[in-house]
């Protein structure tokens, strides 16, 4: 992705990718967790994985706020904590979704299409004076989506969060990142 | 053969096969299930007065016998009670499972009598907890709770179980090692060091010309007090004992200097400011040791081993980390530090190093002011006649303030698991239930708690339990009529103005209060009275005893590093003012 740091000009943004035994208050432990130490969260998205004994969640972390290492050996401190993937946005494929309902008379209505076929994204819902569009991508390209879309008026937004994972080596195997087994204090 | 059990015969079975020989608790509504198949169990139950009773004594009942205390207690505000403990557990890695009720599973969410949110409650001061669902879970919850609480860092879990799941019937089954394993994934404590890191280690042992052995709780928890002494022999390098780690290293060793930090001695302190290598074993670099961090310690390398990757580089950088249990690393380093001197390595002269320190420890014993003939007696008098008179292998326990301190100071800690008290937490009440907790863990031994008139007051209605379960335990309470250390604080950092400090000098009555709960009580208002009254105390064995020791109010605890200043900034007592010099 681009240099450009769509957490905000003075963050220092890192992605954990926490695989979790999926069982009922483990998304409660890890977000006391990070309030009780104080680590600020920018984002956060949580969904089951390929294997239903375990959910993968996605933070997004301010390397301001604490010591990434500090971050994740308290993370592993967690019982239903199995693996933490440390993902350096420079080797990792990050993707997002923004819906995003904006204001658009008949005329301009046109060129939010056009605007949203050039970013690759969606029309979802077309109403008299506004129209929902939809667009997933790295989260600057998504930055720059809304920030085309601004000069129309945004009436409401949501963005889901980042969702990444390790970007493929070529020589390995995609097997290999997959074991489930971990190690915690 | 299949056997149909209810939940609650589930638990306590399960809790059977856990080898639970001892639980303190109380009985109320939704736990009640649980209490009716305890009649004929072999564990035995202790009937507390309130509920953080039972979770101080399950963790004096860790504290002395290794094993994990076991609390159990009904919902609600009996699971509220139960917080303190849980989380003083927690500051200080004591093993413990504590037990509680909970509203049945289909009135869960709907603010229930006697309900609360215990799982949520409890979830950032437990190693782990888990709400209960299923009566076929019990035996599983049981184990892995027994598991994660004795394993890795000690800590206490908890098991939230609602009143159905207690009635329901399951089919009795008992998970094996590797079942428990499986079920937990994410939990593999790492044990053994690494080779590198401990090869490492030995290297910079033996070049080290100022090097200190800064000991904490984990040495304690990793049972390894013989193996640290081979080292400190082998080494001679000179050991200090945290508050957590009192007894690990003998005081009466030539090479233990006492507890370091706030409240430590002008030697431990000292040693630790100029040391170039700081030998960390099962210590985490807490604030009441470090004092000011940036200005702690400065010149030294450290070496850090500890079984909690986590506690690597919380405070300050180690130079060697090594994560492990402490007893398997020392093993380790030792063997280490032979095959390097076997190959012709020579250690550095540690020797300048050992007069250096030798001389301020006798520049700067611990001292205080003998009281003036008629004047009250002084609180660390009282110690050394406790200490003196005490039977050997006694175990003290105490609560949290200045007593505490002059505890530590003032006690000969000569083998481990004899001293037991509230360190990162600092319970105020710890001591009068722990000390229950730690006589029944360790029948024969004396078990002497000493205590503050405040401290006392918080949890006194446990002597109850005591008498009426023959418990003798034995209570000195340095009764100064005041918060002492609150007393302490305003006076030297807030010009005097004592604002509510002053318990009373009149309330209540400690004599008539034990006797009215089946105690011994007796008076001591007069140094000359202190020994005698001692020797009575230790002469009974068939109840409680408690000991009022009047003592002067004004007495502050010293050394002393002010809060956030640097440790080179200690305040002595002032008869070693003019001295100072020696530090430098």
């Amino acid at each position: 992705m681009s240099g450009k740091n769509p957490y905000g000009q003075d963050s220092q943004h890192h992605v954990l990718s926490v695989l979790v035994q999926n069982r009922p208050g483990v998304l409660a432990r890890v977000s006391a967790l990070f309030a009780r130490r104080g680590y600020n969260i920018f984002s956060l998205a949580v969904a089951p994985t390929e294997h239903p004994d375990y959910s993968r969640i996605t933070i997004v972390v301010d390397l301001a706020s604490a010591p990434l290492e500090q971050m994740t050996k308290q993370l592993f401190k967690l019982v239903d904590v199995v693996r933490i993937s440390e993902l350096d946005p420079r080797h990792s494929v990050e993707r997002e979704l923004i819906m995003a309902t904006v204001k658009a008379t008949a005329e301009q209505r046109g060129q939010i299409v056009e605007l949203t076929n050039i970013f690759e994204g969606k029309i979802l819902s077309v109403g008299v004076d506004a129209v929902t569009v939809s667009l997933d991508g790295s989260p600057s390209n998504i930055d720059d989506f809304m920030a085309a879309l601004n000069q129309y008026g945004i009436v409401e937004s949501q963005r889901t969060g980042l969702v990444a994972l390790p970007k493929l080596d070529r020589a390995a195997s995609a097997g290999a990142a997959k074991s489930p087994k971990g190690k915690a204090s | 053969m299949k056997e149909t059990l209810t939940g609650a015969q589930a638990l306590i079975r399960a809790l059977e096969h856990e080898n639970v020989d001892v639980m303190f608790g109380l009985p109320g509504g939704c736990i009640l299930p649980a209490y009716d198949p305890l009649i004929e169990s072999k564990i035995r139950h202790i009937l507390v007065r309130h509920e953080q009773g039972a979770g101080h004594m399950a963790e004096g009942y860790a504290h002395v016998t290794g094993r994990p205390g076991v609390a159990m207690v009904t919902s609600g505000p009996a699971a509220t009670n139960l917080v303190t403990p849980l989380c003083d557990a927690y500051m200080d890695s004591v093993p413990m499972v504590g037990i509680t009720g909970q509203v049945p599973t289909a009135a869960i969410g709907t603010d229930a009598f006697q309900e609360c949110d215990t799982v949520g409650i409890t979830r950032s001061i437990t190693k782990h907890n888990e709400l209960v669902m299923s009566a076929q879970d019990l035996p599983m919850v049981v184990r892995q709770a027994f598991h994660i609480a004795t394993t890795g860092r000690p800590g206490p879990t908890l098991i939230d179980i609602p009143k159905d799941v207690l009635q329901n019937e399951m089919t009795w089954y008992w998970p094996s090692d590797d079942e428990v394993l499986d079920s937990l994934p994410g939990y593999r404590p790492n044990v053994k060091g690494h080779a590198k890191m401990i090869k490492e280690a030995a290297r910079l042992i033996l070049a080290a010309r100022q090097p200190i052995l800064y000991v904490g709780g984990g040495v304690l928890k990793a049972r390894a007090a013989a193996v640290l002494r081979e080292l400190a022999e082998l080494t001679q390098i000179p050991v200090v004992t945290t508050l957590m780690a009192r007894g690990a290293f003998p005081d009466s060793h030539p090479l233990c200097l006492g507890m370091p930090g706030m409240h430590g001695t002008a030697t431990a302190v000292t040693a630790m400011q100029k040391s170039d290598l700081l030998i960390a074993l099962g210590s985490r670099f807490d604030d009441r040791v470090t004092g000011k961090v940036s200005a702690f310690a400065p010149d030294a390398k450290i070496i850090h081993v500890d079984i909690d990757p986590a506690e690597q580089g919380k405070v300050r950088r180690p130079d060697v980390p090594i994560v492990g249990d402490c007893r398997l690393v020392i093993e380790e380093m030792l063997k280490a530090i032979n095959d390097l001197l076997q190959s012709g390595e020579k250690q550095a002269d540690v020797g300048p190093w050992r007069s250096r320190v030798s001389g301020w420890r006798e520049q700067f014993p611990l001292a205080y002011d003998q009281s003036e003939p008629g004047a009250a007696l002084k609180p660390q008098f009282c110690l050394e006649k406790l200490r003196d008179g005490a039977p050997e292998g006694t175990i003290v326990v105490s609560g949290v303030g200045q007593h505490q301190m002059w505890t530590s100071q003032y006690w000969n800690f000569e083998e481990p698991y004899t001293w037991v008290n509230s360190g990162g937490l600092g319970t105020m009440g710890f001591a009068v239930p722990a000390a229950i907790g730690a006589k029944v863990g360790r029948p024969d031994k004396t078990v002497w708690a000493v205590d503050g008139d405040g401290c006392f007051q918080m949890t006194a209605q446990e002597l109850v339990t005591a008498s009426l379960e023959r418990i003798p335990v034995k209570i000195g309470i340095l009764n100064n009529t005041y918060l002492g250390m609150v007393r302490q604080w305003q006076e030297m950092f807030y010009d005097e103005r004592f604002s509510e400090v002053n318990l009373s000098g009149t309330l209540p009555d400690f004599v008539k209060w034990a006797e009215s709960m089946g105690c011994v009580g007796i008076r001591v208002e007069d140094p000359q009275e202190a020994e005698a009254a001692i020797d009575k105390a230790n002469s009974i064995n068939d109840r409680p005893v408690v000991v009022d020791f009047r003592v002067a109010e004004d007495e502050k605890v010293f050394p002393m590093v002010p809060a956030g200043k640097s440790n080179d900034d200690i305040l002595l007592h002032h008869s070693q003012d003019s001295r100072r010099e020696f530090l430098k």
